[in-house]
């Protein structure tokens, strides 16, 4: 045993006060009952025990003092059996936390996932059991808008280079996900493979946009179409369409092409096409000008007006 | 560890210095939680110990009785979770083969694989 001074860290002509309030805080750290587990501390625990107890007695510690005995001359009795010796055996069950009033036990499955995390849910996966399902596979796919709203079926590369045909169906919309089943990874043990899910984006298209079921459409036609009307043809996403300008159609009319939008599916009834006339004036030839400069509009008509009263 | 039918005088006369009101109000306490029968507490080996260890962290280390239920429930958590650490030894001892075991000591232990 090493010097019991140095051992509680104590002055050779420290008061029984001082000794005791040393021996406190080192037992305060060292206790093997706070301390399970851990041999360093119960080693210095038994030090600091026999430290005390040699220099807690006047008697012993005179003969110290004097050499008449040495450190080894006094061993503190053997310790009892400590808390710790029943606390970590079955019997400490009994002390379980929060098990006051009534004794709780064993392992927690939860628990047991919060603590040993990964090991425990990998083994509690039915791997090697039995046939288990493959995994779902994911992937984008960016179609045409046309493509989408008509529908299409597209071929799609996948990463290991084979290919999967996807059916796009008509009125696909952006961000749809289409699923194909069987078509992911392959199942475990005669499992069935696991459905290819695939994101489809929409392309923007130059002239249609997409407003739900309907499509809307800016439609240029020329000063003449405008104002005397007549046949025009108009792009619908099914191919083109004729129809007629109404006479004194203005810039900015819109006119309705019904079931022309996108297609009707299950209970959803086909939108309509909704075409925008924009009226194009070009490069106006001189016969235009002329015109022009000698009309005298029967009503003056301002198209500011309303900017006018409300600026 | 031998069990033998401990009563409250015994615990009294075997820890120096403690008094019978003191124990009286950690039973209250539940701090300890010794069997009831109809003759009075009946004590385990593991009360005894626990009677004791409450006894040293009053009067050696002056863990007030305010603090004492702090003190004990992060220390009873500490046992729990060591006595599950056995269980999982345990499981392990009996399940895995030796070439895991080993493996095992080795990655936890920081050595070499044997």
């Amino acid at each position: 045993m090493p010097n019991p001074y140095e051992t509680l860290g104590v002055a050779r002509d420290a008061s029984a006060d001082d000794i005791r309030r040393a021996y406190r805080k080192l037992a305060k750290i060292h206790h093997p009952d706070l301390n399970p587990g851990n041999a360093a501390a119960e080693a210095k625990f038994k030090d600091i025990a026999a430290a005390h107890a040699l220099l807690s007695d006047p008697e012993q510690r005179g003969r110290f003092d004097r050499g008449e005995i040495d450190a080894e001359g006094h061993e503190a009795a053997p310790r009892r059996p400590g808390y710790r010796e029943y606390a970590e055996t079955a019997t400490g069950q009994r002390y379980s936390a929060g098990s006051a009033g009534g004794e709780t036990g064993g392992w927690d499955p939860e628990d047991l996932e919060s603590i040993f995390g990964s090991m425990f849910t990998e083994a509690n996966r039915p791997r090697n059991q039995g046939p288990a399902r493959g995994a779902d596979a994911r992937y984008s796919l960016t179609t045409s808008f046309l493509d989408a709203v008509n529908g299409a079926t597209t071929r799609l590369t996948l990463p290991d280079g084979s290919t999967l045909d996807v059916k796009i169906p008509p009125a696909t919309d952006d961000g749809h996900i289409l699923r194909l089943r069987g078509k992911g990874n392959p199942g475990r043990n005669g499992g069935p493979a696991g459905d290819a899910l695939i994101a489809i984006t929409v392309a923007p298209h130059q002239y249609f946009t997409r407003d739900g079921q309907d499509i809307r459409l800016d439609l240029p036609i020329t000063l003449q179409e405008a104002v005397l009307g007549g046949p025009i043809e108009v792009p619908t996403p099914g191919g083109a369409v004729r129809m007629r300008v109404p006479p004194h159609s203005d810039n900015g009319t819109i006119l309705r092409l019904r079931g022309r939008g996108v297609p009707g599916r299950g209970t959803t009834p086909a939108g309509d096409l909704y075409a925008t006339l924009r009226v194009t004036i070009g490069t106006p030839d001189e016969a235009l000008e002329t015109f022009l400069r000698s009309w005298k509009p029967a009503t003056a008509a301002n198209p500011r007006q309303a900017m006018e009263t409300n600026p | 560890m031998m069990t033998r039918t401990l009563t409250i005088d015994i615990i009294i006369r075997a820890i120096d210095g403690i008094k019978r009101p003191d124990l009286d109000r950690w039973i209250e306490n539940q701090w300890v939680r010794p069997d009831a029968a109809p003759t009075g507490y009946v004590f385990t080996e593991i009360d005894l110990a626990r009677v004791r260890l409450i006894h040293e962290l009053v009067h050696e280390f002056q863990v007030n009785e305010d603090t004492m239920p702090i003190v004990l429930g992060l220390l009873d958590q500490i046992y729990d979770l060591r006595r599950r650490l056995h269980q999982l030894g345990d499981a392990i001892g009996q399940t895995a083969s030796p070439d895991i075991r080993a493996e095992m000591i080795a990655r936890l232990t920081g050595g070499e694989a044997a």
